[in-house]
Protein backbone atom coordinates (compact mmCIF):
# COMPACT_ATOMS: atom_id res chain seq x y z
CA UNK A 1 0.00 0.00 0.00
CA UNK A 2 2.76 2.53 0.66
CA UNK A 3 4.53 2.43 -1.68
CA UNK A 4 1.86 3.60 -4.33
CA UNK A 5 1.20 6.71 -2.09
CA UNK A 6 2.95 9.90 -3.35
CA UNK A 7 5.32 11.70 -0.97
CA UNK A 8 5.45 15.38 -1.37
CA UNK A 9 8.87 16.79 -1.69
CA UNK A 10 8.77 17.98 2.51
CA UNK A 11 8.35 14.19 3.24
CA UNK A 12 11.52 13.45 4.80
CA UNK A 13 11.41 16.33 7.04
CA UNK A 14 7.47 15.31 8.44
CA UNK A 15 9.46 12.11 9.12
CA UNK A 16 12.44 13.73 10.87
CA UNK A 17 10.35 15.67 13.05
CA UNK A 18 8.38 12.57 13.99
CA UNK A 19 5.34 13.34 12.72
CA UNK A 20 2.24 10.52 12.60
CA UNK A 21 1.74 9.74 9.01
CA UNK A 22 -1.21 8.78 7.33
CA UNK A 23 -2.30 8.30 3.75
CA UNK A 24 -4.55 11.45 2.74
CA UNK A 25 -5.66 11.94 -1.18
CA UNK A 26 -2.95 9.51 -2.40
CA UNK A 27 -0.50 11.01 -0.65
CA UNK A 28 1.48 9.72 2.80
CA UNK A 29 1.37 13.30 4.99
CA UNK A 30 1.79 14.64 8.42
CA UNK A 31 -1.62 14.51 10.29
CA UNK A 32 0.25 15.88 13.60
CA UNK A 33 3.80 16.08 15.12
CA UNK A 34 2.80 17.67 18.68
CA UNK A 35 -0.33 17.07 19.21
CA UNK A 36 -3.45 18.22 17.05
CA UNK A 37 -4.55 20.32 19.87
CA UNK A 38 -1.01 22.29 20.50
CA UNK A 39 -0.91 22.50 16.90
CA UNK A 40 -4.22 24.53 16.53
CA UNK A 41 -3.44 26.40 19.57
CA UNK A 42 -0.40 27.63 17.97
CA UNK A 43 -2.02 29.02 15.07
CA UNK A 44 -4.96 30.37 16.66
CA UNK A 45 -2.36 32.36 19.12
CA UNK A 46 0.95 32.23 17.02
CA UNK A 47 1.51 30.82 14.12
CA UNK A 48 2.00 27.53 12.51
CA UNK A 49 2.98 26.03 8.99
CA UNK A 50 1.45 23.36 7.02
CA UNK A 51 2.95 21.35 4.19
CA UNK A 52 -0.04 21.81 1.31
CA UNK A 53 2.63 20.40 -1.02
CA UNK A 54 -0.25 18.25 -2.52
CA UNK A 55 -2.34 20.55 -3.81
CA UNK A 56 -3.03 21.02 -7.31
CA UNK A 57 -1.67 24.05 -9.60
CA UNK A 58 -3.24 24.29 -12.97
CA UNK A 59 -2.18 26.82 -15.32
CA UNK A 60 -4.60 28.31 -17.46
CA UNK A 61 -3.56 30.77 -20.48
CA UNK A 62 -4.46 31.81 -24.06
CA UNK A 63 -7.02 34.58 -25.94
CA UNK A 64 -9.67 32.77 -24.43
CA UNK A 65 -8.81 32.15 -21.25
CA UNK A 66 -10.41 34.76 -18.98
CA UNK A 67 -14.09 33.68 -21.10
CA UNK A 68 -12.97 29.79 -20.29
CA UNK A 69 -12.28 30.11 -16.32
CA UNK A 70 -15.50 32.00 -16.19
CA UNK A 71 -17.53 29.42 -18.03
CA UNK A 72 -15.97 26.66 -15.94
CA UNK A 73 -16.12 28.48 -12.46
CA UNK A 74 -18.96 29.63 -10.35
CA UNK A 75 -17.39 33.63 -9.51
CA UNK A 76 -16.89 36.38 -11.48
CA UNK A 77 -13.45 36.93 -12.47
CA UNK A 78 -14.40 39.71 -15.55
CA UNK A 79 -13.58 43.15 -13.78
CA UNK A 80 -11.19 41.49 -11.28
CA UNK A 81 -8.41 42.50 -11.16
CA UNK A 82 -4.45 41.13 -11.51
CA UNK A 83 -2.75 40.19 -8.51
CA UNK A 84 -6.29 39.06 -6.99
CA UNK A 85 -7.75 35.48 -6.03
CA UNK A 86 -11.28 34.36 -5.99
CA UNK A 87 -12.80 31.67 -4.19
CA UNK A 88 -15.64 29.71 -5.91
CA UNK A 89 -16.70 25.91 -7.60
CA UNK A 90 -16.53 24.21 -10.95
CA UNK A 91 -19.68 22.52 -11.01
CA UNK A 92 -21.35 19.91 -13.21
CA UNK A 93 -24.42 20.87 -15.11
CA UNK A 94 -26.55 19.74 -12.52
CA UNK A 95 -25.09 22.00 -10.12
CA UNK A 96 -23.11 19.38 -7.78
CA UNK A 97 -19.43 20.51 -7.53
CA UNK A 98 -16.76 19.43 -9.39
CA UNK A 99 -14.52 20.91 -7.10
CA UNK A 100 -14.61 23.97 -4.69
CA UNK A 101 -10.43 25.97 -5.82
CA UNK A 102 -9.09 29.61 -5.98
CA UNK A 103 -8.72 31.13 -8.67
CA UNK A 104 -5.23 33.63 -9.21
CA UNK A 105 -5.46 36.00 -11.61
CA UNK A 106 -1.91 36.84 -12.55
CA UNK A 107 -0.13 39.40 -13.55
CA UNK A 108 0.54 38.32 -16.87
CA UNK A 109 -2.19 39.19 -19.20
CA UNK A 110 -4.59 36.23 -20.13
CA UNK A 111 -3.27 34.13 -17.87
CA UNK A 112 -4.85 32.25 -14.64
CA UNK A 113 -3.71 29.90 -11.64
CA UNK A 114 -6.42 27.57 -10.34
CA UNK A 115 -5.45 25.81 -7.17
CA UNK A 116 -7.48 22.81 -6.73
CA UNK A 117 -7.64 20.16 -4.12
CA UNK A 118 -5.21 17.18 -3.82
CA UNK A 119 -7.88 14.26 -4.32
CA UNK A 120 -9.04 16.12 -7.41
CA UNK A 121 -6.59 16.79 -9.73
CA UNK A 122 -6.64 14.86 -12.25
CA UNK A 123 -10.53 14.67 -11.99
CA UNK A 124 -10.16 18.46 -12.65
CA UNK A 125 -7.61 18.44 -14.91
CA UNK A 126 -9.67 16.01 -17.25
CA UNK A 127 -12.81 17.79 -16.70
CA UNK A 128 -10.91 21.39 -18.02
CA UNK A 129 -9.90 19.83 -21.04
CA UNK A 130 -13.37 18.58 -21.78
CA UNK A 131 -14.69 22.01 -21.38
CA UNK A 132 -12.04 23.52 -23.59
CA UNK A 133 -13.23 22.28 -26.99
CA UNK A 134 -14.00 25.97 -28.88
CA UNK A 135 -11.59 27.96 -26.63
CA UNK A 136 -8.24 28.75 -27.91
CA UNK A 137 -5.95 27.71 -24.11
CA UNK A 138 -3.36 26.10 -22.82
CA UNK A 139 -4.62 24.68 -19.94
CA UNK A 140 -0.94 23.10 -17.96
CA UNK A 141 -1.24 20.87 -14.81
CA UNK A 142 2.20 21.71 -13.14
CA UNK A 143 0.90 20.04 -9.97
CA UNK A 144 4.31 17.90 -9.36
CA UNK A 145 6.23 21.13 -9.90
CA UNK A 146 4.96 23.25 -7.45
CA UNK A 147 5.80 22.94 -3.71
CA UNK A 148 3.47 24.81 -1.34
CA UNK A 149 3.47 26.13 2.47
CA UNK A 150 0.25 27.66 4.02
CA UNK A 151 1.98 30.03 7.01
CA UNK A 152 -0.85 30.81 9.44
CA UNK A 153 -1.53 32.89 12.26
CA UNK A 154 -1.07 36.16 13.79
CA UNK A 155 2.43 36.28 13.42
CA UNK A 156 2.51 34.38 9.81
CA UNK A 157 3.06 38.47 8.39
CA UNK A 158 6.52 38.75 10.28
CA UNK A 159 7.66 35.13 10.03
CA UNK A 160 6.65 35.38 6.45
CA UNK A 161 8.60 38.86 5.73
CA UNK A 162 11.48 37.48 8.26
CA UNK A 163 12.16 34.07 6.17
CA UNK A 164 12.12 35.70 2.80
CA UNK A 165 13.60 38.78 3.17
CA UNK A 166 10.97 41.16 1.55
CA UNK A 167 8.37 43.16 2.73
CA UNK A 168 5.95 42.85 0.01
CA UNK A 169 3.71 40.42 1.93
CA UNK A 170 2.78 43.63 4.16
CA UNK A 171 1.18 45.54 1.67
CA UNK A 172 -0.37 42.08 0.19
CA UNK A 173 -4.42 42.06 1.09
CA UNK A 174 -6.25 39.54 1.95
CA UNK A 175 -6.74 37.34 -1.08
CA UNK A 176 -4.56 39.44 -2.88
CA UNK A 177 -1.23 37.47 -4.05
CA UNK A 178 2.47 39.02 -5.18
CA UNK A 179 4.91 37.44 -7.36
CA UNK A 180 8.73 37.23 -6.67
CA UNK A 181 11.11 34.43 -6.85
CA UNK A 182 13.38 32.27 -4.69
CA UNK A 183 16.13 30.57 -5.86
CA UNK A 184 16.11 31.47 -8.65
CA UNK A 185 12.60 29.73 -9.64
CA UNK A 186 9.10 32.09 -9.31
CA UNK A 187 7.58 32.27 -6.06
CA UNK A 188 3.86 32.77 -5.71
CA UNK A 189 2.81 34.62 -2.19
CA UNK A 190 -0.59 34.60 -1.32
CA UNK A 191 -2.88 36.22 1.69
CA UNK A 192 -5.06 33.36 1.60
CA UNK A 193 -5.74 29.68 3.86
CA UNK A 194 -7.98 27.64 5.33
CA UNK A 195 -7.64 28.26 9.21
CA UNK A 196 -10.37 31.35 9.46
CA UNK A 197 -6.68 32.84 10.67
CA UNK A 198 -4.55 35.78 8.57
CA UNK A 199 -2.01 34.35 7.11
CA UNK A 200 -0.11 33.53 3.62
CA UNK A 201 0.48 30.53 1.16
CA UNK A 202 4.13 30.46 -0.77
CA UNK A 203 4.24 28.43 -3.81
CA UNK A 204 7.25 27.77 -5.41
CA UNK A 205 9.43 25.28 -6.77
CA UNK A 206 10.37 21.67 -4.89
CA UNK A 207 13.89 22.97 -3.58
CA UNK A 208 12.45 26.61 -2.83
CA UNK A 209 9.63 24.72 -0.82
CA UNK A 210 12.27 22.66 1.04
CA UNK A 211 14.40 25.87 1.96
CA UNK A 212 11.43 27.36 3.00
CA UNK A 213 10.31 25.12 5.30
CA UNK A 214 13.35 24.76 6.83
CA UNK A 215 13.73 28.31 7.22
CA UNK A 216 10.38 28.66 9.24
CA UNK A 217 11.22 25.85 11.43
CA UNK A 218 14.19 27.56 12.34
CA UNK A 219 12.24 30.89 13.11
CA UNK A 220 10.18 29.06 15.48
CA UNK A 221 7.00 28.52 13.18
CA UNK A 222 5.19 25.78 14.40
CA UNK A 223 4.90 22.85 12.29
CA UNK A 224 1.06 21.83 11.90
CA UNK A 225 -0.40 18.31 10.05
CA UNK A 226 -3.77 17.79 8.84
CA UNK A 227 -5.33 17.14 11.61
CA UNK A 228 -5.44 20.61 12.66
CA UNK A 229 -6.17 21.70 10.03
CA UNK A 230 -9.29 20.22 9.84
CA UNK A 231 -10.02 21.27 13.25
CA UNK A 232 -9.00 24.91 12.28
CA UNK A 233 -11.06 25.17 9.01
CA UNK A 234 -14.04 24.03 10.66
CA UNK A 235 -14.17 26.43 13.19
CA UNK A 236 -13.73 28.83 10.73
CA UNK A 237 -17.58 27.39 8.83
CA UNK A 238 -15.09 25.94 5.80
CA UNK A 239 -16.13 23.65 3.68
CA UNK A 240 -14.52 20.57 2.90
CA UNK A 241 -14.30 19.05 0.00
CA UNK A 242 -16.16 15.54 0.57
CA UNK A 243 -17.70 16.50 3.29
CA UNK A 244 -19.64 19.63 2.94
CA UNK A 245 -19.24 19.84 -0.78
CA UNK A 246 -19.36 16.91 -3.32
CA UNK A 247 -21.24 15.88 -6.92
CA UNK A 248 -24.09 15.30 -4.87
CA UNK A 249 -24.05 18.62 -2.56
CA UNK A 250 -24.78 21.71 -4.54
CA UNK A 251 -23.26 25.04 -3.29
CA UNK A 252 -26.25 26.13 -2.61
CA UNK A 253 -27.27 23.52 -0.35
CA UNK A 254 -23.83 24.07 1.18
CA UNK A 255 -25.15 27.63 2.19
CA UNK A 256 -22.35 28.76 -0.69
CA UNK A 257 -24.60 30.24 -3.17
CA UNK A 258 -22.93 33.61 -2.50
CA UNK A 259 -20.12 32.11 -5.04
CA UNK A 260 -22.18 31.41 -7.65
CA UNK A 261 -22.84 34.75 -9.58
CA UNK A 262 -26.24 35.04 -11.28
CA UNK A 263 -25.63 37.68 -13.36
CA UNK A 264 -22.64 36.42 -15.49
CA UNK A 265 -23.59 35.88 -18.53
CA UNK A 266 -23.35 31.53 -18.15
CA UNK A 267 -21.25 29.35 -16.01
CA UNK A 268 -21.57 25.15 -16.55
CA UNK A 269 -24.13 24.45 -13.72
CA UNK A 270 -25.95 28.04 -13.35
CA UNK A 271 -29.54 26.83 -14.67
CA UNK A 272 -29.56 24.98 -11.32
CA UNK A 273 -28.30 26.87 -9.05
CA UNK A 274 -30.53 29.98 -10.58
CA UNK A 275 -33.38 27.50 -9.78
CA UNK A 276 -31.98 26.21 -6.12
CA UNK A 277 -31.55 30.08 -5.13
CA UNK A 278 -35.09 31.07 -6.51
CA UNK A 279 -37.18 28.22 -5.06
CA UNK A 280 -35.07 26.85 -1.92
CA UNK A 281 -33.22 22.82 -1.56
CA UNK A 282 -34.36 20.17 -0.02
CA UNK A 283 -31.75 19.89 2.08
CA UNK A 284 -29.44 22.74 3.64
CA UNK A 285 -26.07 22.59 5.54
CA UNK A 286 -26.18 23.87 9.33
CA UNK A 287 -24.25 23.72 12.22
CA UNK A 288 -25.53 22.03 15.02
CA UNK A 289 -24.03 22.31 18.72
CA UNK A 290 -24.74 20.15 21.48
CA UNK A 291 -24.62 20.61 25.38
CA UNK A 292 -22.04 17.20 26.19
CA UNK A 293 -18.69 16.79 25.36
CA UNK A 294 -19.53 13.65 23.20
CA UNK A 295 -18.70 14.06 19.67
CA UNK A 296 -21.04 14.35 16.57
CA UNK A 297 -18.69 12.49 13.56
CA UNK A 298 -19.88 12.12 10.04
CA UNK A 299 -22.20 9.99 9.50
CA UNK A 300 -24.09 9.82 12.35
CA UNK A 301 -27.80 10.59 12.03
CA UNK A 302 -29.36 13.42 13.31
CA UNK A 303 -33.07 13.29 14.42
CA UNK A 304 -36.52 15.06 15.92
CA UNK A 305 -36.97 13.98 19.46
CA UNK A 306 -39.09 11.37 18.14
CA UNK A 307 -36.17 9.71 16.31
CA UNK A 308 -37.38 10.69 12.33
CA UNK A 309 -34.19 10.81 10.96
CA UNK A 310 -33.60 14.38 9.26
CA UNK A 311 -29.78 14.62 8.31
CA UNK A 312 -26.29 14.03 8.71
CA UNK A 313 -23.50 15.10 10.13
CA UNK A 314 -20.60 15.61 7.91
CA UNK A 315 -18.00 17.09 10.00
CA UNK A 316 -17.65 17.53 13.93
CA UNK A 317 -15.72 17.95 16.63
CA UNK A 318 -15.31 19.33 20.15
CA UNK A 319 -14.17 22.59 19.41
CA UNK A 320 -10.98 23.60 20.63
CA UNK A 321 -10.81 27.06 20.48
CA UNK A 322 -14.53 27.14 21.81
CA UNK A 323 -14.22 23.97 23.95
CA UNK A 324 -17.96 23.02 22.88
CA UNK A 325 -19.08 20.01 20.97
CA UNK A 326 -20.68 20.91 17.34
CA UNK A 327 -20.88 19.66 13.57
CA UNK A 328 -21.78 20.43 10.07
CA UNK A 329 -24.89 18.85 9.52
CA UNK A 330 -27.05 18.36 5.93
CA UNK A 331 -30.73 18.22 7.26
CA UNK A 332 -34.22 18.81 5.57
CA UNK A 333 -34.45 22.39 4.81
CA UNK A 334 -37.84 22.48 7.16
CA UNK A 335 -35.62 21.64 10.42
CA UNK A 336 -32.36 24.42 9.31
CA UNK A 337 -33.39 27.22 10.87
CA UNK A 338 -31.48 28.83 13.58
CA UNK A 339 -32.62 27.58 16.82
CA UNK A 340 -34.60 24.90 15.70
CA UNK A 341 -33.86 21.81 18.57
CA UNK A 342 -32.15 18.26 17.09
CA UNK A 343 -31.08 15.39 17.88
CA UNK A 344 -27.69 13.49 16.87
CA UNK A 345 -27.21 10.07 17.82
CA UNK A 346 -23.85 9.12 19.09
CA UNK A 347 -23.42 5.75 19.73
CA UNK A 348 -26.11 4.50 21.82
CA UNK A 349 -27.45 7.60 23.17
CA UNK A 350 -28.98 10.23 21.40
CA UNK A 351 -28.07 14.15 22.67
CA UNK A 352 -30.17 17.21 22.01
CA UNK A 353 -28.58 20.17 20.24
CA UNK A 354 -29.71 22.78 18.19
CA UNK A 355 -28.90 24.60 15.30
CA UNK A 356 -26.59 27.31 15.20
CA UNK A 357 -24.35 29.71 13.00
CA UNK A 358 -22.05 28.07 10.93
CA UNK A 359 -18.93 30.02 11.38
CA UNK A 360 -18.35 29.12 14.91
CA UNK A 361 -14.74 31.10 15.28
CA UNK A 362 -14.97 34.71 15.17
CA UNK A 363 -12.23 34.81 12.38
CA UNK A 364 -9.23 37.09 12.04
CA UNK A 365 -8.43 38.09 8.54
CA UNK A 366 -6.29 41.39 7.10
CA UNK A 367 -9.10 43.50 5.34
CA UNK B 1 8.46 3.36 22.43
CA UNK B 2 5.51 3.18 24.30
CA UNK B 3 5.87 2.07 27.90
CA UNK B 4 4.13 -1.21 29.50
CA UNK B 5 3.68 -1.32 33.03
CA UNK B 6 5.38 -4.32 35.00
CA UNK B 7 2.60 -6.10 36.91
CA UNK B 8 -0.39 -5.21 34.98
CA UNK B 9 -2.38 -7.43 32.68
CA UNK B 10 -3.31 -6.59 28.81
CA UNK B 11 -5.62 -7.04 26.16
CA UNK B 12 -5.01 -7.17 22.62
CA UNK B 13 -7.31 -4.20 21.88
CA UNK B 14 -4.90 -2.52 24.53
CA UNK B 15 -6.68 -2.32 27.57
CA UNK B 16 -4.71 -3.00 30.90
CA UNK B 17 -6.10 -4.58 33.80
CA UNK B 18 -5.24 -4.46 37.35
CA UNK B 19 -6.51 -6.95 39.88
CA UNK B 20 -6.91 -6.39 43.31
CA UNK B 21 -8.91 -8.95 45.04
CA UNK B 22 -12.16 -9.85 43.45
CA UNK B 23 -11.71 -6.70 41.69
CA UNK B 24 -10.04 -5.54 38.27
CA UNK B 25 -9.44 -2.07 37.25
CA UNK B 26 -9.52 -1.29 34.04
CA UNK B 27 -7.29 1.30 31.88
CA UNK B 28 -6.00 1.74 28.40
CA UNK B 29 -2.20 1.36 27.69
CA UNK B 30 0.53 3.88 26.78
CA UNK B 31 0.36 2.51 23.29
CA UNK B 32 -3.26 3.04 23.03
CA UNK B 33 -3.28 6.83 24.32
CA UNK B 34 -0.63 7.49 21.74
CA UNK B 35 -2.45 6.09 18.98
CA UNK B 36 -5.72 7.96 19.78
CA UNK B 37 -3.92 11.06 20.43
CA UNK B 38 -5.28 14.30 22.32
CA UNK B 39 -8.20 12.45 24.61
CA UNK B 40 -11.07 14.59 24.33
CA UNK B 41 -14.11 12.97 26.39
CA UNK B 42 -14.81 9.73 27.85
CA UNK B 43 -17.86 7.87 27.38
CA UNK B 44 -18.01 5.72 30.81
CA UNK B 45 -20.66 3.05 31.00
CA UNK B 46 -23.65 2.70 33.64
CA UNK B 47 -22.91 0.59 36.75
CA UNK B 48 -24.10 -2.98 34.94
CA UNK B 49 -22.49 -5.65 33.82
CA UNK B 50 -19.87 -6.28 30.95
CA UNK B 51 -18.63 -9.29 29.48
CA UNK B 52 -15.47 -10.44 27.88
CA UNK B 53 -14.84 -8.84 24.58
CA UNK B 54 -18.29 -6.31 25.12
CA UNK B 55 -17.71 -2.94 24.38
CA UNK B 56 -18.16 -0.86 27.65
CA UNK B 57 -17.86 2.53 26.68
CA UNK B 58 -15.70 4.79 24.19
CA UNK B 59 -12.43 7.06 23.90
CA UNK B 60 -12.66 10.36 21.61
CA UNK B 61 -9.99 12.01 20.28
CA UNK B 62 -9.89 15.17 18.72
CA UNK B 63 -9.95 13.51 15.24
CA UNK B 64 -11.49 9.91 16.28
CA UNK B 65 -13.74 7.51 18.03
CA UNK B 66 -12.74 4.37 20.04
CA UNK B 67 -14.66 1.52 21.31
CA UNK B 68 -13.45 0.54 24.97
CA UNK B 69 -13.49 -3.64 25.05
CA UNK B 70 -14.11 -5.12 28.54
CA UNK B 71 -10.87 -7.70 28.79
CA UNK B 72 -13.25 -9.10 31.42
CA UNK B 73 -16.51 -10.20 32.26
CA UNK B 74 -18.30 -8.78 35.87
CA UNK B 75 -20.27 -6.07 36.95
CA UNK B 76 -19.19 -2.53 36.75
CA UNK B 77 -18.75 -1.02 40.54
CA UNK B 78 -17.25 1.91 40.09
CA UNK B 79 -16.55 4.78 37.41
CA UNK B 80 -13.45 7.38 37.15
CA UNK B 81 -15.69 9.96 37.47
CA UNK B 82 -12.04 12.27 37.22
CA UNK B 83 -12.41 11.04 33.53
CA UNK B 84 -15.13 13.20 32.90
CA UNK B 85 -13.59 16.89 33.30
CA UNK B 86 -10.41 15.81 32.97
CA UNK B 87 -10.01 13.06 30.12
CA UNK B 88 -6.46 14.15 28.79
CA UNK B 89 -5.52 12.06 31.66
CA UNK B 90 -5.45 9.03 30.19
CA UNK B 91 -3.12 10.81 27.53
CA UNK B 92 -0.72 12.25 30.64
CA UNK B 93 -0.48 9.03 32.70
CA UNK B 94 -2.30 6.30 31.05
CA UNK B 95 -1.10 3.42 34.17
CA UNK B 96 -2.13 6.04 36.85
CA UNK B 97 -5.71 6.55 35.45
CA UNK B 98 -8.09 3.94 35.52
CA UNK B 99 -11.23 3.76 33.47
CA UNK B 100 -13.63 1.13 35.41
CA UNK B 101 -12.99 -1.01 38.19
CA UNK B 102 -15.20 -4.65 37.73
CA UNK B 103 -16.00 -7.08 40.51
CA UNK B 104 -14.79 -10.36 38.17
CA UNK B 105 -17.26 -12.73 37.89
CA UNK B 106 -14.86 -15.47 35.58
CA UNK B 107 -11.56 -14.46 37.23
CA UNK B 108 -10.67 -17.71 34.87
CA UNK B 109 -10.44 -15.35 32.07
CA UNK B 110 -7.38 -13.67 33.61
CA UNK B 111 -5.69 -16.57 32.30
CA UNK B 112 -6.22 -15.45 28.91
CA UNK B 113 -4.54 -11.91 29.19
CA UNK B 114 -1.03 -10.78 28.43
CA UNK B 115 1.60 -10.30 30.87
CA UNK B 116 3.87 -6.95 30.58
CA UNK B 117 6.19 -9.09 28.29
CA UNK B 118 3.99 -10.90 26.10
CA UNK B 119 2.48 -7.56 25.35
CA UNK B 120 5.38 -5.11 25.07
CA UNK B 121 5.72 -7.89 22.01
CA UNK B 122 2.63 -8.05 20.78
CA UNK B 123 2.99 -4.55 20.19
CA UNK B 124 6.46 -4.25 19.06
CA UNK B 125 4.78 -6.70 15.88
Amino acid sequence: MEETLLKTCLYDSHVALGAKMSPFAGFMMPIQYSGIIAEHLAVRQKVGMFDVSHMGEIFVSGPDAERFVNHIFTNEIRGFAPGKVLYGMMLYPDGGVVDDLLVYREYEPDHFLLVVNAANIAKDYRWMLDQAEGYDVKIDNQSDNWGQIAVQGPDAESKVVEVLGETKAKDTAFYEFYDSTYMGKRMIVSRTGYTGEDGFEIYTSVEGTQDIWQKMLDAGVTPCGLGCRDTLRFEAGLPLYGDELSPEITPVEAGLGMFCKLDKEEFIGKDVIALQKAEGTQKKLVGIGIADRAIPRAGYPVELEDGTQVGVVTTGYHSISLDKSICFALVKTEYAALGTPLWIRIRSRVFPGEVIKKRFYQTNYKK
Amino acid sequence: MSKVQEGLLYSESHEWVRVEGPNAFVGISDFAQEEMGDITYVDLPDLDNVLKGEEFGALESVKASSDLYSPVTGTVSERNLDLEDAPELLNEDPYGNWIIRVHLANPAELDDLMDAEAYAQFIAK
